[in-house]
Parts: C-alpha cells; sequence; structure tokens
C-alpha cells in the first residue's frame, strides 16, 4: 500500500481477522482508518484497501507487516482455542504471540493496544460473590491448566499496561459473546440441538450480542481510556433457561463428583463446545460488574438476550 | 429455573391448580407486585433471585408463618419501604428458620413489602438443586463484596452475627447470645447503612439439641450435626424488629466497631427478652 505523508488516517492492525467478531470491527474501522488484517489461520478475504496477511504471531514474519506499515494502534484479538490445537500450540500462540506483539508495539511506537480476554480468567468457583469488579483475583488457573494461557495472556497484558504507560494498553474482560458466525464454545454449544446441562446446577450467566463487543472495541479504541475493564449487561439469566430459550433439548449430565462431567466430556470427546476445563463454568456462575466500562465509555448493548436467542432458536428451524 | 417451570406446568392441570393458587394467593401477587426489586429480562437479578420461585417458596413458608409457627410480630413499622437495611438477629435452632421467617416477615409487610437477602454456608452452591433453589429465593454466599453491592443496590440484607456459634449451640445455652463477629458493622459504616435489630424468640424451641456430633460433622464437611428431633418442632415464635440505629463516620480503631456491635448485641437481648415475657406457651 502506498504510503501518503499527508494522509491524517490512523493504521489499525487487527489480529484474528478471519474470527466473526474481528470482521465486525474490520468493517467498522473500514474507511475511517487504514486497516490492516491478520490471522493465524488463513488469508483473509478483505474490502479493496485492507490489506491482508496470514502469520502467525509469535514468529520472525510478523515484524514484517511492522514494517510494512506505519502502525498506529492494535486491535489483538486473534486467539486460539482449545479445540483448535494442542496446549503447547496454544500456548506459544496465546501467550508468546502476545509477547512478541507487544514488544513489536513498543519497537515500532504503537500508541495504542487493545486486547480482548475473557471473563474466564476470574475461574468459576462456588465462592465468586457476584459482579466481579476488575480487581477480583484471577483463579481460572486454579481450576484448570488449559486456562492458564488466558490468565499469562493478561497478566502479561497488565506487566506491559503498568510498565509502558505509552502503549495506552486497554485491556477488555467480555462475557460470553455470541450471534451469527461466533465459533467461540458456547455459540458452538448453543448452535447444538442437544446440549448437555448438569444435573441440579444452572449458574447464571451473561450474553453479549458479537455486534455490540465489536461496537465495544471500537468505542475502546476511539476513546483511549487505558485500563482493564469488564464488557458485560446489566442483565443475568440461568444456563438451562438460556438452553432452552435457544430451543436446544437438555442432555443432563450428573454434575457429581466433579470428576464425573470432566470425565464424560472427554471420553466422549465435547472438547468444542463442553470442554472438560470449562466443565465449572456450568456449575458456578462468573457474574461480572460491567459498570465501570459503561460508565467511562458511554457504553450500552443495543441487543437483549432475546435478540441473542432468537438468532440460535431461528438457526435451528432454518436447518430442520 | 426449571424444576419451577415444571410446576407451575404441573399446577396448571387438575387439583393442583387450587393448590398453587392456595400458596401463591392474590394477595401474596400483589404484595409481591410491590417490593421494590429491579430484576433482568428474564426475571433474575446478578445474585441468583428469580422472581417466580421466590414466590412460590413465599407461599409456602407464609402457610408455615401462620398455621405451623403461629408467628407474632412487633415493629415492623420499623422497616423503610425503600432503601438498604441490615437486619440483624440472633440465631439459633440449628436450621436457618430464623431467617426464613424474618424473610417472610420482611416479604408480607403491609406497611412494604421488601425481598430480603440471606448469607449463607459457602459450600451451598456444590450442592445440586439446593444452591441453585437457594440463590432464587434470594439467600447468597457470605462474601463482603456480595454484602456490598447488594447494599449498593439498595437491598435489605438478613445478617446473624452470631453465624454457626448460634444456630449450632444446644438447647442448654438457648437464649445466651454468642459472640456477634464486627463485620456487620463495617458494612454499615461503610455503605451508610442503617441497622435494625431483631430478637428471634421461639426457634431454640423448635429443634432443641444435646449436642454435635463433631466427627461426622468432619466428615461431611458441614459445621454441625446437631442430636436433636428430625424435623423442626412447632414452637411459636416471636419475631419483634427493633427500631434503626445508625453508625455514622470511619471508626477510629476495632475496639470503637466492637463498641457499637456490643449496643446492638445488648438491643437484640431487650428484644428476645420482650419476647420471652409475651410468650405464654412454648408449643
Amino acid at each position: 500500500m502506498p504510503k501518503t505523508a499527508a494522509a491524517p488516517k490512523k493504521t489499525v492492525l487487527v489480529t484474528g481477522a478471519a474470527g466473526s467478531l474481528a470482521r465486525r470491527v474490520i468493517a467498522r474501522l473500514h474507511g475511517k482508518y487504514n486497516v490492516v488484517a491478520v490471522d493465524f489461520r488463513r488469508k483473509v478475504e478483505t474490502d479493496a484497501g485492507v490489506p491482508s496477511y496470514r502469520v502467525e504471531t509469535y514468529k520472525r514474519g510478523f515484524e514484517d507487516i511492522f514494517r510494512a506499515h506505519r502502525i498506529d494502534a492494535v486491535v489483538h484479538i486473534g486467539r486460539m482455542f482449545a479445540h483448535e490445537s494442542d496446549r503447547d500450540r496454544r500456548y506459544n500462540a496465546n501467550v508468546l504471540g502476545t509477547k512478541k506483539l507487544l514488544e513489536l508495539c513498543r519497537k515500532y511506537g504503537v500508541q495504542q493496544v487493545i486486547i480482548h480476554s475473557t471473563y474466564f480468567v476470574y475461574g468459576a468457583s462456588a465462592y465468586n460473590p457476584a459482579l466481579l469488579d476488575e480487581d477480583a483475583p484471577l483463579k481460572a488457573s486454579e481450576v484448570t491448566q488449559d486456562l492458564v494461557d488466558s490468565v499469562e495472556l493478561e497478566s502479561l497484558a497488565q506487566i506491559y499496561l503498568w510498565k509502558y504507560p505509552e502503549l495506552h494498553i486497554t485491556i477488555l474482560r467480555p462475557c460470553n459473546v455470541l450471534g451469527p458466525g461466533v465459533q467461540n464454545t458456547m455459540s458452538l454449544l448453543l448452535s447444538r440441538p442437544l446440549v448437555p446441562v448438569l444435573v441440579g446446577f444452572s449458574p447464571l450467566m451473561q450474553f453479549l450480542h458479537v455486534d455490540d463487543m465489536a461496537d465495544a472495541l471500537v468505542l475502546a479504541f476511539e476513546k483511549n481510556q487505558p485500563g482493564i475493564y469488564n464488557v458485560a449487561p446489566d442483565d443475568w439469566v440461568a444456563y438451562q433457561v438460556a438452553v432452552e430459550q435457544c430451543g436446544c433439548r437438555k442432555l443432563p449430565v450428573l454434575g457429581i463428583p466433579p470428576a464425573l462431567p470432566k470425565m464424560v466430556s472427554s471420553l466422549l470427546n465435547w472438547n468444542a463446545f463442553f470442554p472438560p476445563y470449562l466443565i465449572n463454568y456450568f456449575k458456578y456462575p462468573v457474574i461480572l460488574d460491567g459498570a465501570l466500562f459503561a460508565r467511562t465509555f458511554g457504553f450500552r448493548p443495543r441487543r437483549n438476550f432475546n435478540d441473542i436467542f432468537s438468532y440460535y432458536r431461528k438457526s435451528k428451524l432454518m436447518n430442520a | 429455573m426449571i424444576s419451577v417451570d415444571t410446576l407451575k406446568n404441573v399446577a396448571r392441570i387438575g387439583p393442583r391448580e387450587a393448590l398453587y393458587r392456595r400458596l401463591v394467593t392474590p394477595e401474596l401477587d400483589e404484595l409481591f407486585a410491590r417490593i421494590p426489586k429491579p430484576v433482568g429480562s428474564f426475571g433474575f437479578d446478578p445474585w441468583g433471585y428469580n422472581e417466580d420461585s421466590a414466590k412460590l417458596a413465599l407461599g409456602v413458608i407464609k402457610w408455615l408463618y401462620d398455621h405451623y409457627f403461629r408467628v407474632t410480630t412487633h415493629g415492623l413499622e420499623n422497616i423503610p419501604a425503600q432503601g438498604r437495611l441490615l437486619v440483624i438477629a440472633n440465631h439459633s435452632g440449628q436450621l436457618p428458620l430464623d431467617g426464613v421467617l424474618i424473610g417472610a416477615a420482611l416479604a408480607t409487610n403491609p406497611d412494604g413489602p421488601r425481598a430480603a437477602r440471606a448469607m449463607v454456608e459457602r459450600f451451598f452452591p456444590t450442592v445440586p438443586w439446593l444452591g441453585n433453589w437457594l440463590n432464587s429465593v434470594g439467600a447468597v454466599i457470605g462474601d463482603p463484596l456480595n454484602c456490598a453491592k447488594m447494599l449498593e443496590r439498595e437491598e435489605v440484607i438478613i445478617v446473624f452475627p452470631e453465624g454457626v456459634r448460634g444456630s449450632g449451640k444446644p438447647y442448654n445455652k438457648r437464649y445466651q447470645l454468642q459472640r456477634f463477629g464486627n463485620g456487620f458493622v463495617h458494612l454499615a459504616m461503610q455503605h451508610r447503612t442503617p441497622i435494625v435489630p431483631v430478637g428471634v424468640v421461639g426457634c431454640e424451641e423448635t429443634m432443641p439439641s444435646m449436642g454435635s456430633v463433631t466427627p461426622l460433622a468432619k466428615l461431611l464437611g458441614i459445621p454441625y450435626v446437631p442430636i436433636a428431633p428430625p424435623l423442626p418442632l412447632p414452637a411459636r415464635v416471636y419475631l419483634n424488629f427493633g427500631e434503626p440505629m445508625t453508625f455514622e463516620g470511619c471508626p477510629d480503631s476495632e475496639d470503637e466497631v466492637t463498641g457499637y456491635v456490643e449496643q446492638v448485641k445488648a438491643r437484640i437481648q431487650e428484644l428476645i427478652e420482650r419476647g420471652l415475657n409475651e410468650r405464654t406457651s412454648v408449643y
């Protein structure tokens, strides 16, 4: 892409470009800003004027993108899910990849970084109070080894946040993001006709439409208020009610002893949608207080639970 | 919650409809509509409280309240119709029946019904059904963050500062207040919340205990296993609500807080005496 010195437009690098959330963020930024799209999975088809790369962030080739474009801001959405790879490769991609990304941001004078984290970092524990604030301890790794990468990614980002204020790092911890095209665990789960539920456990959950999350990321970029923020609506629903609302039938699985549902999940290879390491999140609630983000950025989700659930309900009717 | 939906579906057919209606009376419906309690789009609040479950539970409890424990209350006018509040009471009777009955008294208060919250032991969320059900009727685990957030959202919280020291004590120590924790006064001061003291009389006699089988309790991971009747006895219960007490400012020392705790404790002792004096028959 030719670089014109006169262009005042900022250049934003968006990772995870193949995902539905990043695609929406790119669509919102495109035109107002120069966008560069990267993904480790494939070279994404983008609109004219949006250069796109297939690159693994923890490998050397990644730096070439910073050499070719004068990146002003990074929106780091790209994450490798557990069902996409083994633990080592995921650790490399998520933790080392983010480290590499932050180092490059420093080296090339990037002025703003938005990190897309997850509410999983809080950990689903029976002792969790509700409406967790951003300063609640991150107990996910207490629950499982498979979430260590999420927690380490966060602590890494936090170290950079305090150590290098010039990077203007904003960390967002969204609740479950759902909607058309979303391929995360919860979305894959609710897209299924038959869904496991733990007998006698129906934890409260929060959901955010992927369009609202894209708005939140763009807001975080445009308003630039570095810090750590939960992104969640002021609304709550029990998991088993959500399952019904999405038109799923329930498959009851015994929830105790705790090892039993984990065993069932690994034996039946439910890794993509009901993985053993997330069983606790279907047992105990992790409810976020999204007030700080709402206040700081003037954010209010525009789609409610019914809008979200009706998408899953309708898509099931279409496939039937 | 599924269980409630199923119950309601069942209640729709045949003679059970009549039973449901007898429990959840139109008066109860009307009281519920007046409770100042914001909930989300599916009737839940952040702690899992659910209107439908709470209504059904209150229907059952109200029956026990009127006909089994024959509760007499005084001083309900001390409960404001709106705004944050800590309701502090003596704890007794092995099971948290005192909390249930205070909750029912507050929810059916004609001057201004309130949906009160109670704090429960931390092991409850791990118990299937029971954990969810307790949440759905308003109970949450006793975490200071939960209390703080609830008070900021103008809720009423019932606290038993004696905790298991009070509820698990044997019958020969009845109506002797055990050590009070200081947490509730800290909460009241931090969140500028009035305290309404309550003296509960009668719950001691619902489950007179000879003592606790400590090894069994240890094995089960619960606070105590009482040697007591298997079901609560129908003792008459007297609830005396006192006038609101306020403690303002920032405490200079823990001793100052302990002093305020002792004031509340003394007030509760008086309210208990009042209940004991008006009681003519235990059962």
